[in-house]
């Protein structure tokens, strides 16, 4: 069994500045790590791996300082890695980001299973995931907190849904997106780190994957971004005083002021 | 591809579970009169299921102008690969200008699919919509909240976009209003159908669900232990809202995942929310910060969360939350 586990790197934090024009984030300087989401498909793909016998292999579509996350899933215990990466990717919008990166899965080997974390931290679109299963024409199961049962050609998973959860199978080859219950992620090992260094990393460009020009970066985007903002501070810090009694007789009265009560 | 200049109307998913369309789904198609009234457009509901047709009269009291109901077995319940096909067929047959679908664990999971299949742009987890010289506007938070991102979709139709939970208000029916109800016969369309739903769980027996809840009531670390968190659902309760917890809850192993406010959470934005013994880390905040009124209950009076609470208390949540608990449950009765 293969199983492909794509990933991306975001800054470490969400505490970000918008430039003056309000057209950018400014991420300059920040520490880049893997998308915390997509720890957890990394984790539940190695413990598949370790439980049944599986080949891992990552791909991340990014600059090239992307090899650096992809280095530390190699260390976590991933067997393979796969950059994608070209200027031309840059603006490319959550549609055309799942193009480039159909076409490297498809390049880069026979698959089985693909995971994928439930969405990126920065981006946050969760879009990813389904629209790459739509582009490699495989089914999906996106949320799944579980997997029952997975062998040659079928899987059986847990997906979580709004009041519960269901469960669902189907065959392989399937894409599926996982959510933070399904394990705790482990951190890469300083053997594991020592290893990592010595993989080659094939770093492939929108050439090398047969990419059109049209599908890619801005022109591959239907989306566009006219403006960022922060959001609208809030009018916090009315600390209400006295006893407890008091306190809270002091905040019914409030909350019945605002038609809650 | 579907062409701008031929696209129109403005479109709605009525996803419906059981025979009960989402809260969500409403919501959309109340915001979705507003567009249309804006832009002298039409409100279409698609309504997919098994026996749905009776649901299409609510459709229509709700701001609906069409109703297109779609009955086949395999659309019976949620599942993304016929949802997908059969929504495909009706956009290339109809062109709608706008496609709007709530962002539950459905429609997050459906709409991206849906956009790659007609090639169409999508506005993810929206909390703002709006009309701009034949542009669809949409508002939607990255970075945990901490950026709003104005996105729009000039060429590619239709201009897709998922609606987060309680971005706009249930619209009020209105018996009085008429719209036309449309059956479609699919023929001989190829649906795919490769996952096989085998069992649908609902766990907390019929609590209120965390994203639509108009009062979250949440614990976090300062509650010390999965016993005491009574005192949290014993407020939720009386506020008949929900009950959340903060990720160092739900990591001590206090309160099952499905409760959790935050960034690998729940986002939610309730009426009022109000946090018992949680400190307010940037990841918690993500989740929260768009509720109406925040209110803080916790012993360090220094702790960041009194920084975006509209009321706080510092004290001793053991002894101040039962003394609310009480009070709420007088004032309801």
């Amino acid at each position: 069994m293969r199983i492909v586990v794509s990933i991306k790197q975001v800054p470490e934090t969400t505490e970000v500045k918008i430039d003056q024009a309000g057209g950018r984030v400014d991420t300059e300087g920040l520490t880049r790590i893997i998308n915390p989401y997509d720890t957890y498909a990394l984790e539940e793909a190695i413990r598949i791996k370790e439980a049944s016998g599986a080949t891992v292999a990552v791909i991340s579509a990014g600059p090239e300082k992307t090899n650096e996350s992809l280095r530390e899933a190699l260390a976590t215990g991933a067997d393979e890695a796969f950059l994608l990466s070209d200027q031309a990717f840059e603006g490319s919008d959550p549609l055309a980001a799942a193009h480039i990166l159909a076409r490297g899965i498809e390049k880069c080997g026979p698959y089985d299973l693909i995971i994928c974390g439930r969405q990126a931290m920065d981006g946050a679109s969760g879009q990813v995931g389904p629209s790459l299963a739509e582009e490699l024409g495989l089914p999906m199961v996106s949320f799944v907190r579980k997997i029952e049962e997975l062998k040659d050609g079928y899987i059986r998973v847990q997906r979580m849904t709004d009041d519960g959860y269901e469960v669902l199978e189907g065959p392989l080859p399937m894409v599926i997106s996982v959510v933070k219950e399904i394990n705790e992620p482990r951190l890469a090992s300083l053997k594991g780190l020592m290893k990592a260094k010595r993989v080659e990393i094939p770093v492939w460009a929108a050439g090398d994957l047969g990419l059109d020009a049209s599908r890619i970066g801005p022109a591959g985007s239907p989306t566009k971004v006219t403006k960022l903002a922060p959001p609208p501070p809030r009018s916090g810090g009315e600390m209400i005083p006295g006893t407890a009694d008091e306190q809270v007789k002091t905040l019914v009265a409030k909350l019945k002021a605002a038609k809650i009560l | 591809m579907i062409s701008k200049a031929e696209a129109k109307h403005i479109w709605v998913l009525a996803e419906q579970k059981k025979g009960k369309v989402a809260n969500v789904a409403l919501e959309a198609i109340g915001l979705a009169r507003k567009l249309a009234s804006a832009s002298s457009q039409e409100v279409w509901a698609v309504l997919l299921g098994q026996d749905v047709g009776g649901l299409a009269e609510g459709l229509i009291q709700s701001g609906a102008d069409v109703v297109l109901v779609v009955e086949h077995p395999k659309l019976d319940t949620f599942r993304d690969d016929p949802y997908v096909d059969v929504l495909a067929h009706l956009a290339e047959n109809h062109k709608p200008a706008v496609f709007l679908i709530g962002a539950n664990s459905a429609g997050r999971s459906l709409a991206p699919r849906l956009a790659t299949k007609l090639r169409a742009g999508l506005a993810a987890d929206c909390v703002e919509l709006s009309w701009d010289a034949g542009n669809l506007v949409a508002v939607r938070p990255m970075y945990g909240g901490n950026v709003l991102a104005t996105v729009t979709c000039p060429e590619a139709r239709p201009q897709m976009a998922t609606l987060r939970p309680k971005a706009s208000p249930r619209p009020v029916l209105d018996a009085s209003r008429k719209g036309r109800v449309e059956k479609v016969d699919l023929g001989g369309l190829q649906i795919r159908d490769r996952v096989k739903l085998l069992e649908s769980v609902e766990t907390g027996g019929g609590e209120v669900k965390l994203e639509e809840a108009d009062i979250i009531v949440s614990g976090g670390r300062g509650m010390g232990g999965p016993e005491r968190f009574a005192v949290v659902k014993a407020l939720a309760d009386a506020f008949k809202g929900a009950m959340g917890a903060s990720r160092a809850a739900v990591d001590a192993g206090w309160v099952p995942y499905a409760h959790q406010v935050g960034q690998t959470g729940k986002t939610v934005s309730p009426k009022v929310y109000i946090a018992c013994g949680i400190s307010g880390a940037i990841q918690h905040l993500a989740g929260m910060r768009s509720s109406e009124i925040i209110v803080a209950i916790n012993k360090n009076p220094d702790a960041p969360i009194f920084k975006v609470a509209t009321f706080g208390i510092a004290g001793d949540l053991f002894e101040v939350v039962p003394l609310l608990t009480e009070a709420v449950k007088k004032e309801m009765s």
